[in-house]
């Protein structure tokens, strides 16, 4: 039960990669998303994947775990491989089978954006693997500190994730306290057709809707007894501090862009 | 100077529904621990959400520390009221414990030196030090409900209202509930009301109060309470065991100055009320 309730798949650790700021790691790994688009030639996409190889060793996390939580894409990283073989007509004809001919312009396009789509996917989950959602929470306070005046409710926004965060491990163990339940008042959540199972988890979600909502209204007087009055007036107790680290990694950074600057044509 | 003082109080949910308190006036000194008994929808519950703002009264005043309750001044009010609730899970905010107990620090504005230290003296006061990198599914209700105590304790409040602070735990986590309250009593001249319906815990109280349809149906002492045994039972609360023991015996012409409490008192009780027979 507890095994699955890692959020965001984040592995605890004490690698350089963890100790980073997570702002700083927000920031750089957004960046690189848009970075990644600017990317031309072959030697450009070499020193991305390096780049990306080097942040994956320096997480000192087991390389299949990593790749074994990005299953779910590989499929999308294939079937864009596939889509662009078909359907780019550029260059010589390298293969024909019938009526289908593969061009070779088909699988350098073929190639290069799955590439990209993987180093995304790999980087950006670095992130998560790295970062507690707490980090995560407070990162996303601080960076988005500036919309508060245009009044976005950055600090509700990210009371709220903090709370569900809390509550996630709460509700599971209650959906599995109702489910076993009704299981034991005969409902069959197992066999079936799958319009059967459907209608199977409406005396599930019920019960646990109603009782999310008076978890809340109840978590709601609790706060307001512990004199919670909106962000004004507040201050904290987590505190995030750029380092020696942090200054570190953002120069190498920069660095590494340059060189990938002048590396694409 | 009174901690509390209700002054004819007059309350309902809503518009349709019946008044929950009715002219009830109670006054509660500082320093004085008090338990609050009464079967469910005595409003109980009731007084203790006045008491801190989080309901308004439909008339009659509500002084705490001899300042009235305004919707102006009740950030101020809360300041000084802690309150502990029934359920453990519903009150944890924070991701772990001491984010928990950080919460109610954060929103008085204290800067971080103080709260860190805060944090680890209350935490101290309940035993749960050891726990502070903790997340809530990792600890027990008890543990839990220490929790709350250490986070309302932190802010350091003149009165400490708990409401119905141990009826969701099992035996153990009650013990320990109570263990923590009587420290808390022994050190701080902190005024404490407990609301209950369990005739166990007033052993801690000074005073006791028991509520009926609204209001005061007795107001007396540990001591004296069980005397009133058979208002007790009209009103639809059960005495403790040793109390009912006591009561069988004397139709068996045993005598006990006091009803006994636990089985200490009640041993006590046995050869010193009965030393002729």
């Amino acid at each position: 039960m507890k095994s699955f309730m890692i959020i965001g798949q984040f592995v605890p650790g004490t690698s350089s990669l963890h100790k980073l700021d997570p702002r700083t790691k927000m920031v750089t790994i957004f960046s690189f998303v848009i970075i990644v688009f600017f990317a031309n030639n072959v030697l450009s996409y070499g020193w991305l994947a390096l780049f990306s190889l080097a942040l994956i060793l320096l997480s000192k996390i087991r390389i299949p775990y990593i790749l074994k939580g990005i299953t779910p894409v590989w499929f999308l990283i294939i079937f864009t491989f596939i889509l662009h073989l078909f359907i780019t007509r550029e260059g010589p004809v390298l293969l024909e089978i019938s009526t289908f001919k593969i061009y070779e312009g088909g699988v350098i396009r073929g190639l290069t954006i799955s590439l990209r789509f993987l180093l995304l996917v790999l980087v950006t989950s670095l992130l998560t693997l790295t970062t507690s959602p707490m980090e995560i929470t407070d990162a996303i306070e601080e960076l988005f500190a500036p919309l508060k005046k245009i009044k976005v409710p950055v600090h509700e926004l990210a009371l709220m994730m903090s709370i569900s965060l809390r509550f996630i491990p709460t509700l599971l163990e209650e959906t599995e306290k109702i489910s076993k339940a009704q299981a034991s008042r005969g409902v069959d959540f197992r066999t079936g057709t799958l319009k059967d199972r459907m209608y199977a988890i409406v005396p599930l979600l019920v019960p646990l809707f109603i009782s999310a909502f008076k978890r809340a209204e109840e978590l709601a007087m609790a706060m307001e007894a512990r004199g919670y009055n909106g962000s004004e007036g507040r201050t904290k107790l987590r505190e995030l501090k750029l380092t020696n680290i942090d200054y570190i990694a953002i120069l190498l950074y920069v660095i590494i862009n340059i060189i990938f600057f002048t590396l694409r044509q | 100077m009174s901690a509390i003082e209700f002054r004819e109080v007059f309350f309902r949910y809503n518009e349709e529904s019946p008044f929950v308190l009715k002219n009830f006036n109670l006054t509660i000194e500082q320093g004085q621990t008090v338990a609050v008994l009464g079967h469910n929808g005595s409003g109980k519950s009731t007084v203790s959400k006045l008491v801190n703002g989080l309901l308004t009264p439909q008339s009659g005043e509500i002084l705490v520390n001899d300042t009235k309750i305004r919707t102006s001044n009740v950030w101020e009010i809360r300041k000084n009221v802690g309150m502990v609730f029934q359920n453990p899970e519903n009150q944890f905010v924070g991701t772990t414990v001491r984010d928990d107990v950080a919460f109610g620090l954060e929103n008085r504005g204290i800067p971080r030196d103080e709260m860190e230290q805060r944090i680890k003296q209350s935490l101290m006061n309940v035993g749960m030090e050891q726990y502070m990198d903790h997340e809530p599914h990792h600890l027990s209700g008890g543990q839990k409900q220490r929790i709350a105590i250490a986070s309302v304790m932190a802010i350091k409040p003149e009165i400490l209202l708990l409401d119905e602070a141990t009826s969701m735990l099992d035996p153990k986590g009650r013990k320990e509930i109570l263990a923590t309250i009587q420290t808390l009593k022994k050190h701080g001249k902190m005024t404490m009301v407990m609301i209950t319906h369990d005739l166990n815990e007033i052993v801690l109280a000074d005073r006791i109060i028991v509520m009926n349809k609204g209001n005061i149906y007795l107001d007396t002492t540990k001591e004296l309470l069980f005397t009133h045994h058979k208002k007790l039972e009209s009103i639809g609360l059960t005495l403790p065991f040793t109390v009912e023991l006591a009561l069988e015996l004397e139709k068996y012409d045993y005598q006990f100055a006091l009803y006994p409490l636990n089985y200490k008192e009640f041993n006590k009780e046995l050869w010193t009320s009965n030393l002729n027979k």
